[in-house]
């Protein structure tokens, strides 16, 4: 008796191995999915019409725009401390470097392999924009470069403009605004590359 | 009156039985095997997309960072596929003729999502999240190898229950500091053990091996 029961057993055993589809692929909505229910074939649903996300409540004031009143903010409206300016040199590598190039002159990777040489910061137009102009290039993009609002949040935005403002003043400082205790530091690390900066 | 069986016969009843176990055995170890096998799981093997993407020319010849594709990695469980727009960033200008990215240039124009083949895809009763990986220092090349010389992209690790469980019981073997996520070329240090069991205290790593942690 043990044994033909065994040999109907096993068999069966064997036959749920096949069985777990159902919990592998579940019928559930993941990011991305692929769904034949909606025409667009997508699981991700838009947003109606006149939703207001948490945090977008306000995206027509000064902080979201960079603009007051119909002009450019003429000052970041966040504390600029180093925390901020490490995030901005973060984000700045990520998003902006390929194309600008890490310093900012234009000489990023992608520039050199044909999209349009972009505007060197380190020119006088560029010194002297407000900081609102380089947050509105940000978020909605600027002759042949394209926007990165969706790729970029408002706080990381204004650290880039406070990284950007700090590249641009880098150009031109002199040694006697660095701090008397690195001095020595940079002055050792300028000699042996010579014209490598300005 | 003879015997029917000489006395051997006891012998290889039993050794018949006994093969008999071993042999049913082997043959659910085989099945086992296989499953789990590199080649059930599709584990290195270059997978066709609707657009040839290659890591290798963009994070490898032109040094892109993950972060501007790949933008919700560090925030949410799910690392996203970047959307159309994003390759249009560049190739509104660069390739913008070129028949290879002609798909990309459609989904631009019509809306419609680039159907791009899953490539690392755990069963659905698994829960994985990216997010708290990353900021505990697990890098992107552990699981997922060196993205920058694929061109076209492969799951790199073999994505069993196993091998989840072996990091869980042991980052110190795996953990890197924080600044060295998203570098391809990182190489662990030769002292790793004592270096990782310091950046788990750091990073106050917890060795999370109960059911529950993945299957929810
Ligand atoms: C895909 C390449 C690319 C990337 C990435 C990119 N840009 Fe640009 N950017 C350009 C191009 C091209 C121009 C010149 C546009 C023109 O003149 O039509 C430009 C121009 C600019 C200008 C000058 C606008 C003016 O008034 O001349 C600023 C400021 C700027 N970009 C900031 C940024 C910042 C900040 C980032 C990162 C968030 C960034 N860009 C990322 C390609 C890029
Ligand atoms: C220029 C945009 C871009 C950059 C930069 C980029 N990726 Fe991707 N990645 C994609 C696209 C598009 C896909 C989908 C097509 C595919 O699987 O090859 C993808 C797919 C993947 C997948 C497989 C997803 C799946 O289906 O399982 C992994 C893993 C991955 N990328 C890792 C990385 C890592 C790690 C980096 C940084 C070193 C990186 N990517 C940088 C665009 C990018
Ligand atoms: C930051 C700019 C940038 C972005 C974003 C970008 N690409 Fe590219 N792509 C390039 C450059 C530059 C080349 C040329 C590479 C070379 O010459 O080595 C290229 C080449 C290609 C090629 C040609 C074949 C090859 O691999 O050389 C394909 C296909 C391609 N990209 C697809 C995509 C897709 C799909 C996306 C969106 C997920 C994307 N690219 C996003 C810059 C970009
Ligand atoms: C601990 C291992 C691990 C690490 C570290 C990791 N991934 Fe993944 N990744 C996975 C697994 C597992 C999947 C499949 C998830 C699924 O099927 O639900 C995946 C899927 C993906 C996907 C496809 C989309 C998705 O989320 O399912 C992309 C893109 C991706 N990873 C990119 C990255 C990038 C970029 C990094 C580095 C910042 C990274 N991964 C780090 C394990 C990892
Ligand atoms: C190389 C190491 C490594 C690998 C491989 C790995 N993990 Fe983890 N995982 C970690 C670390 C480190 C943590 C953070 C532990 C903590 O919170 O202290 C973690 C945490 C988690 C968490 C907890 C998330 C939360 O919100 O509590 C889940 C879920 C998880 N991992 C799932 C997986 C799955 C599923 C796989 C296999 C596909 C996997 N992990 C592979 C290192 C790893
Ligand atoms: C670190 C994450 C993690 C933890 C913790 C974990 N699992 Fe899993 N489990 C997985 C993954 C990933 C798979 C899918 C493996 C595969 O595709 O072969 C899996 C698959 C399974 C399966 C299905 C096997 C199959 O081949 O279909 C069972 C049953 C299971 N786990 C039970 C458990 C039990 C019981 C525990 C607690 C002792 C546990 N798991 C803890 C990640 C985990």
């Amino acid at each position: 008796m043990r044994i033909s029961s065994l040999a109907i057993a096993v068999p069966l055993l064997l036959l749920t191995v096949s069985c777990r589809q159902d919990m592998q692929d579940q019928p559930k909505y993941k990011p991305l999915g692929a769904n034949r229910f909606f025409a667009d074939g997508r699981d991700a649903r838009p947003i109606p019409a006149g939703t207001i996300a948490r945090d977008e409540l306000n995206d027509t004031d000064s902080f979201h725009t960079g603009e007051a009143n119909g002009t450019f903010l003429d000052t970041i409206p966040l504390k600029v401390d180093s925390k901020l300016l490490h995030r901005g040199q973060e984000r700045f590598d990520i998003y902006c470097s390929p194309c600008h190039g890490r310093t900012g002159d234009g000489n990023g990777m992608v520039a050199q392999r044909g999209v349009k040489i972009p505007a060197d910061f380190h020119t006088d137009r560029l010194r002297e924009v407000p900081p609102g102009y380089i947050y509105k290039v940000i978020k909605n993009g600027y002759g042949a470069m394209g926007d990165y609002g969706d790729q970029i949040p408002v706080n990381d935005r204004w650290a880039i403009v406070a990284y950007v403002r700090a590249l641009q003043l880098s150009r031109d400082a002199t040694l006697d605004e660095v701090p008397p205790d690195q001095r020595s530091q940079l002055s050792e690390e300028r000699q042996p590359q010579p014209g490598a900066a300005r | 009156m003879s015997q029917y069986f000489s006395r051997g016969a006891n012998s290889i009843a039993r050794i018949t039985i006994f093969a008999l176990v071993v042999a049913l055995c082997s043959v659910l170890w085989l099945g086992y095997l296989i499953v789990r096998s590199p080649y059930e799981m599709m584990q290195n093997e270059p997978r066709e997309q609707p657009v040839p993407f290659s890591h290798e020319h963009h994070v490898g010849g032109l040094g892109i960072d993950c972060r501007y594709c790949h933008t919700t990695v560090e925030d949410s469980s799910f690392a996203n596929i970047p959307a159309t727009k994003i390759c249009m960033n560049c190739h509104s200008q660069m390739w913008a003729t070129s028949p290879m990215l002609e798909p990309v240039r459609e989904s631009y124009r019509t809306g419609k999502s680039i159907e791009w083949t899953r490539v690392n895809d755990l069963p659905e009763f698994v829960y994985f999240d990216h997010s708290i990986h990353v900021h505990h220092g697990i890098g992107c090349t552990t699981c997922h190898g060196r993205v920058d010389k694929m061109p076209l992209t492969w799951q790199a690790a073999p994505l069993t229950m196993e091998w989840c469980l072996n990091c869980h019981r042991h980052p110190e073997r795996y953990v890197r500091p924080l600044d060295q996520v998203f570098s391809m070329d990182y190489a662990p240090p030769p002292d790793q053990i004592a270096f990782g069991k310091r950046l788990v205290r750091e990073y106050h790593i917890q060795s999370l091996t109960s059911c529950s942690t993945c299957h929810r």
